[in-house]
């Protein structure tokens, strides 16, 4: 037991990333910490959004299946694994079987370089945003070959324009991209990086998160990423070529059971990945808010306090709706079962105020605290915006968000350059 | 690599074909890494496996292939063609055995930091007249292909 | 089994060969067009794969700099191409290139 316990200690005093330090062991457990983190976030997005679309619309939601509808998504994922596997007579067998699973492939290998902290990463590639721009791309032939293989009118016609607004969007994410990028190099070292460790650590040492420098070229750099993100995420108000109304469920319609919870899982796994792009080119990573104008001991444990607190305050939210249950011998089960939610995340945010824990965990708190922000962001826009026509998706892709990250990109370098050569040489 | 290479060229279906070379692509790129070369295989991803690749499916989509895939696959001119195929083989491989001397079996140092840096370092110094003639072409290529698919010029 | 293993430029010279010929047996040999095309896209990959291997023989970057410039040059063709195909297409409804015969004698 020492000996296992002192490996692990060895570990976790290291500076680098299991991939840089070539470590296989240790790179295999962070994959499978990702992995079930990525699972438990989506089982929680689907619930998160189905409770906070219908607050917005001033109804309840999910609340028979567990306390506050807390197992919706297990009875979800229960239905869909227990579906018939349908395929139509006609399709393509080989690529009707394929395709869930590229485009589930494209949609989790971006993790691999997604930086949780400094060391927290599976591995930092030197071109590590270049990497997750091309193979969120791939999800795009995913998508094609699925509306190809169901083999009827409207999945192809559904993947084709949920393609095309795929690619248009992708030269608007690209160009803000390369416009946050270009500002990573302004660094006092002097070199710019695309790695995305390398590009949280530039804003730490330029000492300003990337959506404030150059006011307001990095405002708006950050808007033409957070809309194309949701354009290329294919939600709403952008979700024309899978919405229930219009194409009767797009490119998916003729999936059922487990290969549509495949795309399902890729969906949002897309989301939080490109939501991660956005928090780490100009949220500033997994730094915490203020990390050097409010800088010193004192400060450094009043935020690292929050991930604490966060949870004893849910924790404090489940007790006080327990509390407000009705008390009728049909509830007592649910009440039970909200009171003991309620306990594990209280245990884990007595947990998390461990001095030792509470150092390492911050990193990755603040950053899923940004991302989370962004999953509600994408939940409130699903509730609030009129869903874009096509055409006037393209229109605003190529002529409105394409000119508009040419002179965001044109202009931030002259500043770059003025700021290079005129005010601090 | 290879066997997707082969798979690109035998298939009947064009859309199997497309898929076999869109893993022949993500396997270059690998080679690519291997190779220390990480700029390029990513700029292989982003343009070849998710934009050329697309516009590849878009079209054999477009373009109906039911009739096609019933009719024979093979040129009628294919003796001829393997016969060529192999003389161009045997031109390969009698180079290649003959000129196994001047490659050096040096070990290289292995630079990863900075093979972007360098790459950007070269393309905007000193092919920077290459860079913009190939802008250029790739407007061109855009009017072109706007043109060419048009339905009334 | 040291030495096998031990993968020389000559390796990736080889396999670059081999596409080369899978991408012209497939140029030669096929009927459908959009196949020639991708064939045609397999010969570009082996020349590329050509360059950045001598480019990793002879430590600069010059080689991926001209590969970057081959997959380019690559996308741009592949568009004009398919482009000519589909103009092609609404003529003749077919994509057979034994039939793209107007200008024999």
């Amino acid at each position: 037991m020492a000996p296992i316990i002192q490996y692990i200690e060895s570990y976790l005093g290291s500076n680098q990333t299991p991939g840089g330090a070539g470590n296989m062991f240790w790179a295999l457990v962070y994959i499978l910490l990702v992995f079930v983190g990525l699972s438990v976030a989506v089982i929680a997005m689907n619930w998160l959004e189905r409770k906070i679309l219908a607050h917005m619309q001033v109804r309840l939601g999910p609340m028979r299946v567990g306390p506050h509808g807390l197992l919706q998504p297990i009875a979800d994922a229960l239905k869909l694994l227990l579906k018939e596997d349908i395929m139509p007579a006609e399709a393509d067998a080989a690529l009707f079987w394929v395709a869930p699973f590229v485009v589930v492939l494209a949609a989790f290998t971006v993790f691999v370089v997604v930086p949780f902290g400094p060391t927290h990463a599976i591995t930092d590639m030197n071109i590590g945003i270049l990497f997750m721009l091309g193979v969120s791309s791939l999800s795009v032939l995913g998508i094609v070959m699925a509306g190809w293989a169901s083999n009827s009118h409207y999945p192809l016609i559904g993947a084709l324009r949920s393609s095309a607004q795929m690619v248009s969007y992708e030269v608007a994410m690209g160009l803000a991209v390369v416009s946050a990028v270009l500002m990573t190099s302004l660094n006092p070292t002097g070199t710019g990086t695309l790695s995305m460790i390398g590009i949280v650590q530039a804003q730490l040492a330029q000492g300003e998160w990337f959506i404030f420098k150059f006011f307001p070229l990095g405002l708006t750099a950050f808007f033409i990423f957070a809309v194309a993100m949701v354009a290329e995420t294919n939600r709403a108000p952008f979700d024309l070529a899978e919405a229930e109304s219009e194409l009767t469920a797009g490119f998916h319609t003729e999936y059922s059971g487990f290969r549509w919870s495949l795309f399902f899982l890729a969906e949002y796994s897309a989301m939080i990945a490109v939501s991660s792009i956005a928090v780490t080119l100009w949220l500033g990573g997994w730094l915490r808010p203020f990390p050097n104008l409010l800088d010193g001991s004192t400060w450094d444990l009043v935020f690292s306090l929050f991930p604490g607190a966060a949870f004893i305050f849910l924790a404090a939210m489940c007790f006080f709706n327990a509390a407000r249950m009705p008390k009728h011998p049909f509830f007592r089960i649910q009440t039970i079962g909200l009171a003991g939610f309620g306990a594990v995340l209280g245990l884990i945010g007595l947990v998390l105020l461990i001095p030792g824990v509470r150092v390492r965990v911050q990193d990755i708190f603040w950053f899923a605290a940004k991302v989370a922000a962004f999953m509600y962001l994408y939940i409130w826009y699903r509730g609030t915006f009129p869903r874009y026509r096509f055409d006037q998706l393209m229109k605003m892709g190529w002529k409105v968000l394409l000119p508009l990250g040419l002179a965001v990109l044109i202009l931030t370098a002259s500043v770059a350059l003025l700021q290079e050569k005129i005010w601090h040489p | 690599m290879l066997l997707g290479g082969v798979l690109v060229i035998t298939r009947k279906n064009p859309v199997h074909s497309a898929l076999a070379l869109i893993v022949t692509l993500l396997a270059q790129a690998s080679i690519y890494l291997m190779l220390y070369a990480p700029f390029v295989a990513g700029v292989q991803i982003i343009l070849y496996a998710g934009g050329i690749m697309v516009l590849f499916l878009f079209v054999i989509m477009l373009v109906s292939i039911d009739r096609s895939v019933r009719e024979r696959q093979f040129n009628s001119q294919w003796v001829v063609g393997m016969i060529a195929a192999t003389a161009l083989g045997g031109l390969l491989i009698a180079v290649y055995t003959k000129g196994t001397s001047i490659f050096p079996d040096r070990a290289l140092s292995i630079v990863e930091g900075d093979n972007t840096q360098q790459v950007a370092t070269m393309l905007y110094g000193q092919y920077m007249f290459a860079f913009e003639i190939a802008s250029l072409l790739l407007l061109v290529a855009i009017i072109g292909a706007v043109v060419m698919a048009k339905k009334r010029i | 089994m040291e030495s096998m293993l031990h993968i020389t430029t000559l390796h990736y010279l080889v396999l670059g060969a081999a596409l080369f010929l899978l991408g012209v047996i497939g140029v030669l040999t096929r009927r459908n067009v959009v196949i020639v095309l991708m064939s045609i896209e397999l010969i570009l990959n082996a020349v590329n794969l050509n360059l950045v291997a001598f480019s990793r023989l002879w430590g600069g970057v010059h080689g991926q700099v001209f590969a970057i410039f081959v997959i380019t040059d690559a996308a741009a063709e592949a568009a004009v191409g398919l482009g000519i195909l589909i103009a092609f297409f609404r003529n003749k409804e077919t994509v057979n290139i034994d039939e793209v015969n107007l200008l024999k004698w």
